[in-house]
């Protein structure tokens, strides 16, 4: 369980650290780089590369968004092996359902308990 | 003599260049190491305490592969719509930069902190459309193109 930690914090940790790169050398702002991240995450698993990290590195992986878009990906092929050719428009959202219901719903709740906060 | 607008001789005006030069050579570079250290290490501890949530689950909670990272996913969403409520997540966020918003906490953030912030504009235009204002475009080109992934797919399985 250890050796799995490790490779989580040295994987996570280089993936966010690429993100830091990108947000002082360039001019890209945050919101850009998560899009790019996702778009990332999808094309490096339909290529295959993303898959073997996944498998090597666990949640260092899949909880930066890269991860997020290997579950879209690996959810699509999924589908379309299951049903076929609609499967392409099931399977990403249903793989990644949790994710956002969460934040959906938390984000809700949250915006109803507490009270914006000056800055 | 000491007249302020007299310009400097060219000899100590290159001494002020050169000296420019080096403050602006050192300076983004640290701060480019100790951004990237936090990052590091911040995002690292976020990716490991998910990892931990998932062998949590599976061994003491008896959950299977997908139980367990969906666990890790809702618990590290819910973890963050709490602190960003409180106020702390933005403390965070500041001093760890990339290593704050890249894993799946920073799409949470991204999501709870405009739907506070505009929840006084109404529970349907403020709260339910802020929600998407950072998480409408990730959603958007990611499942546009991991369709286009599918359609390909579908048609090619490699």
């Amino acid at each position: 369980m250890l050796w799995n930690l490790i490779k989580a914090f040295v994987i996570g940790g280089a993936i966010c650290s690429i993100g830091q790169v990108l947000v002082l050398k360039t001019k890209i702002t945050p919101a850009r780089i998560l899009v790019g991240y996702i778009v990332t995450g999808v094309i490096l698993s339909a290529v295959g590369l993303y898959g073997p990290l996944a498998e090597f590195a666990g949640a260092g992986a899949t909880v930066p968004l890269t991860g997020f878009g290997h579950a879209l990906t690996t959810g699509v092929k999924k589908a379309v092996q299951e049903i076929g050719f609609m499967g392409a428009f099931t399977g990403g959202l249903t793989s990644t359902a949790a994710g956002i219901a969460a934040a959906v719903f938390f984000g809700s709740l949250a915006a109803l308990v507490f009270k914006p906060r000056p800055k | 003599m000491f007249d302020k607008n007299a310009k400097p001789s060219p000899q100590r005006q290159r001494q002020l260049d050169s000296y420019k030069q080096l403050v602006e050579r050192m300076s983004p570079n640290s701060n480019l190491f100790q951004g990237i250290f936090r990052a590091f290490w911040v995002g690292g501890t976020i990716c490991c305490f998910g990892q931990f949530l998932q062998e949590a689950g599976k061994m003491w909670l008896g959950m299977n592969n997908t139980a367990a990272s969906t666990f890790c996913s809702t618990a590290l969403v819910f973890l963050t719509a709490l602190l960003t409520g409180l106020g702390v997540w933005d403390k965070i966020g500041q001093y760890a930069g990339a290593g704050a918003f890249v894993p799946i906490t920073g799409f949470a953030n991204a999501m709870v902190s405009p739907a506070i912030e505009f929840r006084r504009e109404g529970l349907v235009l403020g709260l339910g459309a802020k929600l998407f204002t950072i998480a409408g475009p990730v959603l958007v080109w990611g499942v546009s193109i991991s369709v286009l992934v599918g359609m390909i797919y579908a048609i090619w399985p490699w």
